[in-house]
């Protein structure tokens, strides 16, 4: 029985999907990128051929995606995120969505119609506002593990606490003269989630429901409580968020088969 | 796969010839103390210049060419750090940087020592203010005067007192040269140079016609290249030879069939300023998506259909008027309708250059409105002219290909 897979080689982790040929998922894989992204495309691809029980001789479409997409030597081919973020979370939930994937180096806001065609789509500017790298930078300034910042945030008692800065580097500074200032972590905490979800508002409008995929709202749940909150609509999450663009990747393989 | 190649155009030979001989003649040009060399605005009084006998040189040009060259960003802070803000016109910033630390890529290119040094600095400020600013930096350097056009901006419809406004101040500039000529203007000679300056524009704009065939002859980024005569060279008769013979070839392609991007699938319209570092690089990514960027914007800025020989002055306020960056919204959004719809242009690229509001559209909605309008999608990538520092090449990168996946759809 064939397989087909998509590696989705992010710029913080690189996942794998394997499907089998009803497109249910038979494997996933997950590794840091760190600077060795053939390795970790490699490791994150077995992971999830362990999984499915499977060799790389049963998967004859392979699919890359992401900032590392062209670093995956066993592809058989490559798609942008954008489009396998789409198809990810749209084969999860078939209506029209919009689809906003918050990574560790860039947010994307995609529109999808009803049929899973993309009307419109928009990538932050060149800047770290609006994405993971933010929160963890937000993180190591407050001293807590970036995957414990939504369990800190959570404990906010004063929502009128904001970080007004775009900058990364401006923010940290911002949150020091807060700290200084006596400011909780808790509220700070918060104040960095609601920033990253108000550069989202700021790329594209969203239309209908929204999909939450992507490392952040996989590593800090209380991020697409946050979203739903400033773009006033409902957040759903598919199963596995950091998944979704290697599903879709692996949806694009199984499509050219 | 490999990466398939550009289709060399055979002129581009010959326009490096005629480019050198421009920067030869202006070196010896500044050397002779019986000879006066006049800096322009590209889209400046050029013709004026010639007619009073000036050697006419462009800095926007050389500012072009040190971000071709992927010098500018090299240069840039060191503008910034005499008060030039890293946010203003990074022409500006990395032509002030290089002649600060004594560079110029003449050096490299034609074994030119430096720039040529003034006698006169003439700005046009339909491009923008930037350009007051850049040439009064050089005209306080070398105590030379600085004179100007201060055009309209955000025109609707031109009117009567448009073109007579700029008219008069076309008369008032034409005195003031006259002086640092040391002679008349020679009505004839005027004349002549607005007519050469016509022809010039007409085969320019011919040209890039070959860009509405499919497929497409020519591409935005061979454009780029092969305007440099019709910026520098306009209203002297090499460049009406340089266009000729780029015409013949071009037209020679459209009618074999022979596409400048093979297996052109996808055509877009580019609207904004090149990234002039990144030029071969985005050229390749397009090839490799068998899309053609068939026109734009800011290669169509250099045609002056208006310039009439038997009316040189009202003629010439009128092209500088007329001119696509001076107008309003409206204006500049049915241009560009028009021209989608002329070239068959899938979709849009805005290019947001950092440095440069008068060139980036994409700031107030414009994008959407025209998407609405022509029912063709549009992207926009951040980036700059010259300063390479707020270009961000893998989201670019990503950008035009899922905005290609998406014009395939």
């Amino acid at each position: 029985m064939a397989l087909y897979a998509g590696i989705d080689v992010g710029s913080s982790a690189t996942k794998a999907v394997i499907l089998d040929e009803q497109l249910r998922v038979v494997g996933r894989g997950t590794c840091p990128s760190a600077a060795d992204l053939a390795g970790a495309a490699r490791r994150s691809f077995q992971q999830a051929l362990d999984q499915a029980d499977a060799q790389a001789a049963d998967v004859p479409a392979v699919t890359a995606t992401g900032y590392g997409r062209d670093n995956v030597v066993f592809a058989t081919g490559t798609r942008t995120e954008i489009d396998c973020h789409g198809r990810g979370a749209w084969q999860q939930f078939q209506r029209a969505i919009t689809v906003v994937d918050i990574g560790g180096q860039d947010c994307k806001v995609i529109r999808l119609d009803a049929s899973g065609r993309r009307i419109d789509f928009a990538m932050n500017r060149k800047c770290a506002a609006g994405t993971g790298a933010f929160l963890e930078q937000m993180a190591q300034r407050l001293g807590v593990a970036v995957d414990r910042l939504g369990a800190l945030a959570s404990r906010s008692a004063d929502p009128s606490v904001t970080i007004s800065s775009y900058c990364t580097v401006f923010a940290q500074t911002e949150i020091l003269a807060r700290i200084r200032a006596g400011v909780r972590a808790e509220d700070l905490a918060r104040a960095a989630l609601e920033s990253v979800a108000s550069r989202v508002l700021e790329q594209l409008p969203p239309a209908g429901e929204v999909v939450a995929t992507g490392g952040v709202v996989a590593h800090i749940p209380q991020m697409s409580d946050m979203l739903q909150r400033v773009l006033g609509v409902a957040v759903l999450l598919p199963q596995h968020p950091q998944h979704a663009g290697a599903l879709g990747a692996a949806l694009v393989a199984a499509s050219q088969d | 796969m490999p990466q398939p190649q550009p289709k060399r155009i055979a002129a581009a030979r010959h326009m490096k010839k005629v480019m050198a001989d421009h920067f030869l003649g202006l070196d010896a040009a500044s050397k002779d103390p019986a000879r006066k060399v006049a800096w322009c605005n590209s889209v400046g009084p050029a013709e004026l210049l010639h007619a009073l006998g000036f050697e006419v040189y462009f800095p926007e040009n050389h500012a072009a060419i040190l971000g071709a060259t992927r010098a500018a960003t090299d240069y840039i802070p060191h503008a910034n750090a005499v008060g030039y803000s890293p946010d203003i016109c990074s022409y500006l910033t990395a032509d002030v940087g290089a002649f600060l630390r004594g560079y110029t890529p003449l050096t490299r290119a034609y074994g030119i020592e430096s720039v040529p040094r003034p006698d006169v600095l003439v700005y046009n400020t339909n491009q923008c203010r930037d350009v007051q600013d850049w040439f009064s930096w050089y005209a306080r350097h070398w105590n030379v005067p600085c004179v100007g056009l201060h055009t309209h901006r955000n025109i609707g419809p031109v009117t009567t007192d448009h073109v007579v406004s700029i008219t008069a101040q076309l008369k008032t500039l034409t005195s003031q040269l006259e002086q640092v000529a040391g002679h008349p203007l020679d009505m004839d000679r005027f004349r002549d140079v607005v007519s050469l300056s016509r022809r010039c524009s007409q085969l320019w704009e011919q040209v890039l016609r070959t860009g509405a065939a499919r497929p497409s002859a020519i591409t935005f980024f061979d454009g780029t290249i092969h305007m440099g005569p019709a910026v520098v060279l306009r209203g002297l008769p090499v460049a009406v030879d340089y266009y000729e013979g780029l015409l013949a070839e071009l037209q020679e392609r459209v009618q074999g069939g022979v596409a400048a991007v093979e297996g052109e699938r996808q055509r877009v319209y580019w609207e904004g300023m090149p990234v002039w570092g990144k030029l071969r690089n985005l050229s390749d990514q397009f090839l490799s998506l068998h899309t053609c960027v068939v026109a734009s914007t800011y290669c169509n800025s250099w045609i002056f259909n208006q310039l009439d020989p038997d009316h040189p002055f009202e003629s010439m306020a009128r092209a500088y008027t007329e001119l696509f960056i001076v107008r309003s919204d409206p204006v500049k959004e049915d241009y560009i309708a028009g021209m989608c719809q002329d070239y068959g242009a899938d979709g849009i690229l805005f290019h947001d250059a950092r440095t440069c509001p008068n060139n980036s559209n994409s700031r107030y909605g414009m994008a959407q409105r025209l998407s609405k309008r022509l029912g063709i999608p549009h992207v926009t990538i951040d980036g700059d002219l010259n300063d390479l520092r707020c270009y961000s090449e893998e989201q670019a990168r990503t950008n035009i290909e899922a905005f290609v996946e998406q014009l395939g759809q």
